[in-house]
């Protein structure tokens, strides 16, 4: 479970990292959802990976599993949610205003050239 | 009183919601309400910070009564507050010019997102716990994009668009910080945490130093440190004056973060760890500084050359920090009250300056203006006060922290490089003075379209009476910043007090 875990967000990482080097909004906007996913489910692990065991106290229970990363990754979702919805919004007014979705407002052709 | 660590918070979030609901009563209400909540703020953190000063105490606010490493805290102490009180003075000179000027009727909502930055300001400030540290960073940064792209003018989509992303990776980072942090130590609150790295395994420190020098990353994001100040002097140049003066504090948050997270958790405490970050800084400092000074000159825009000075006078004070002693930790406060007054006073002079000329490019000759006296001297006065020539407080900020790096070993690159680029700075400002005022297009009729108005004066005048102030007060103000610097670096108090411990292991 450890390494499926890591490896997803090895690969969820790269992708986010990859597509936020892009130069147009569309894959810069996803790329940083692609690294909010990683970084929730990184937040998620640190609290160390178990199955079935509560999270609230319960009589004659003895492991339990960390509830605070969940609360965390709880508000973690919340923010990226919103901050990619303003992302979204300012690419468009961007595109609107630069007459261009390059993040430096510089109109490409077909290929992506200048 | 036991409720003042949360009244800063509170009062600019009532604020910010009541803007709205009244918002149907007419625009002058939205404005009463936001000039009463700033002025409230003064008066409290005002109060409260006379109030530490004589008690010396380390103020605990438990949310929800939860006992420190369980629950969330808010602590206040002297150096908090402090930070509060010069949010709060600032935001009124801010808010002062945008009320003037009418900058505040360019967009709308203009009055809820200014109380919503204060919020997240003061809550970033007043924060003992650093998963909270993130929120209100988050906060602050949601309305540092909504005002950044307050009204209109060219560039400013561009400029907001780098400012968003570069932000949300800075953010993703964090997250990654504090979760590495926590995977290890357990806990997010910033005493705990400092209590638990002082007893780590040798296994562990690798990794919480990792962490630790991430979340270096993230902050020196927001204190712009090189090589991520990019985002800063197109950002800053492009928005409208007031919200730039207003953002002249929001690079303190991230120097506050690293005196105060770092410093806590990666004090003389540490073991292994103590100060492993202060080489980082002191170099990055010194970098930042020549980099900025050379765009300071470069600058063929006057807002972009404040924004460049803002750059110069952060990593001042990161070379400051990284001098890691407790006269320079001293002076740097002082330096961080004088840069924040005179920045944002700085930005509001451009302001007119543009306003008055048509133009802020300073490569274009211009026939004079009407006003050209008094703007003129307004900008002589700033240009000294941020240059740090005598008399004025850059001057003895500069000092301070000068004589505090004699003892340094590396005293001779310090000083060349703060020296040299202040003499540097003070060339391009003396430039820019002679392009605008001096260098004019003869025979053509005056501009005199801009009439400055006393309102705006007298707000920009609040702003610099600060540099006079830290000068004439400058013996018990730099006692105050002295003993909190002497706080800073002896963390034990802060820890036992925060988590309520008898005393930390050395």
């Amino acid at each position: 479970m450890e390494i499926l875990l890591a490896l997803i967000i090895a690969v969820l990482t790269g992708v986010g990292v990859f597509l936020t080097l892009r130069a147009r909004t569309f894959p810069v906007v996803l790329g940083l959802t692609f690294l909010a996913y990683a970084v929730n489910l990184f937040l998620f692990a640190m609290g160390r990976l178990n199955i079935n065991q509560a999270a609230i106290i319960q009589e004659n229970v003895a492991n339990y599993s960390d509830p605070l990363p969940q609360a965390l990754v709880l508000t973690a979702i919340v923010i990226s949610f919103g901050m990619t919805a303003f992302v979204i919004v300012l690419s468009l007014k961007a595109y609107g205003e630069l007459k261009s979705d390059h993040v430096d407002g510089k109109v490409l052709d077909k290929d992506g050239d200048k | 009183m036991t409720h003042t660590p949360i009244i800063p918070i509170l009062i600019p979030l009532i604020a910010a919601f009541s803007i709205l609901i009244t918002k149907r009563y007419g625009f002058k209400v939205g404005q009463t309400i936001s000039l009463l909540s700033i002025i409230a703020l003064i008066f409290v953190s005002i109060f409260a910070l006379i109030d530490i000063t004589s008690t010396e105490e380390v103020l605990v606010y438990k949310l929800g009564n939860w006992e420190a490493p369980f629950g969330i805290v808010l602590v206040l102490d002297s150096l908090s507050i402090l930070m509060v009180s010069i949010t709060s003075l600032l935001a009124f000179g801010a808010l002062w010019y945008a009320i003037s000027e009418k900058i505040d009727k360019e967009g709308v909502h203009f009055h809820s997102l200014f109380q919503l930055q204060i919020f997240g300001l003061n809550g970033a400030f007043l924060t003992g716990d650093i998963f909270n540290l993130f929120v209100f960073f988050e906060i602050l940064l949601l309305a540092s994009y909504s005002l950044l792209l307050h009204g209109k003018a060219e560039g400013r989509t561009k400029a907001g668009l780098h400012y968003v992303i570069i932000n949300l990776i800075g953010s993703t980072l964090f997250l990654f910080a504090v979760g590495t942090l926590y995977g290890i130590l357990g806990t997010l609150n910033i005493a705990d945490m400092a209590y638990k790295v002082s007893l780590l395994d040798s296994e562990n420190i690798s990794v919480v130093a990792a962490a630790g020098l991430l979340l270096l990353v993230v902050f020196g994001l927001k204190s712009a440190m090189f090589p991520l100040y990019l985002w800063l002097p197109s950002a800053y140049g492009k928005t409208s004056a007031p919200v730039a003066a207003l953002f002249a504090i929001m690079t303190k948050v991230g120097l506050y973060a690293i005196i105060r997270v770092h410093g806590t958790i990666f004090g003389e405490n540490a073991g292994e760890l103590a100060y492993y970050y202060i080489p980082w800084v002191l170099n990055i400092g010194l970098i930042t500084l020549t980099l900025a000074t050379f765009g300071v000159l470069a600058s063929k825009e006057i807002r972009n050359q404040v924004a460049y000075l803002v750059l110069t006078s952060v990593s001042i004070l990161l070379i400051a920090i990284g001098i890691n002693s407790q006269d320079a930790l001293g002076g740097a406060i002082y330096y961080m009250i004088h840069s924040t007054f005179l920045a944002a006073g700085f930005f509001l002079v451009a302001d007119v300056i543009l306003k008055a000329r048509t133009t802020g490019y300073l490569d274009k000759q211009m026939p004079i203006f009407k006003e050209a006296i008094i703007i003129g001297a307004l900008f002589f006065i700033f240009a000294v006060a941020v240059a740090g020539l005598p008399p004025l407080s850059g001057f003895f900020g500069k000092i301070m922290i000068l004589s505090a790096s004699l003892e340094h070993t590396h005293t001779a690159i310090i000083l060349s490089v703060v020296l040299i680029s202040s003499l540097l700075i003070i060339i391009a400002l003396s430039k820019s003075g002679s392009a605008i005022f001096y260098d004019t297009t003869l025979d053509v009729e005056p501009l005199d379209e801009y009439k400055l108005s006393k309102s705006t004066l007298a707000s920009i005048f609040f702003l610099f009476l600060f540099a006079p102030l830290l000068v004439i007060f400058a013996n018990p103000i730099t006692e105050f910043t002295n003993t909190i610097a002497a706080n800073l670096f002896d963390t034990s108090k802060y820890i036992t007090t925060v988590i309520n411990i008898e005393e930390v292991i050395k």
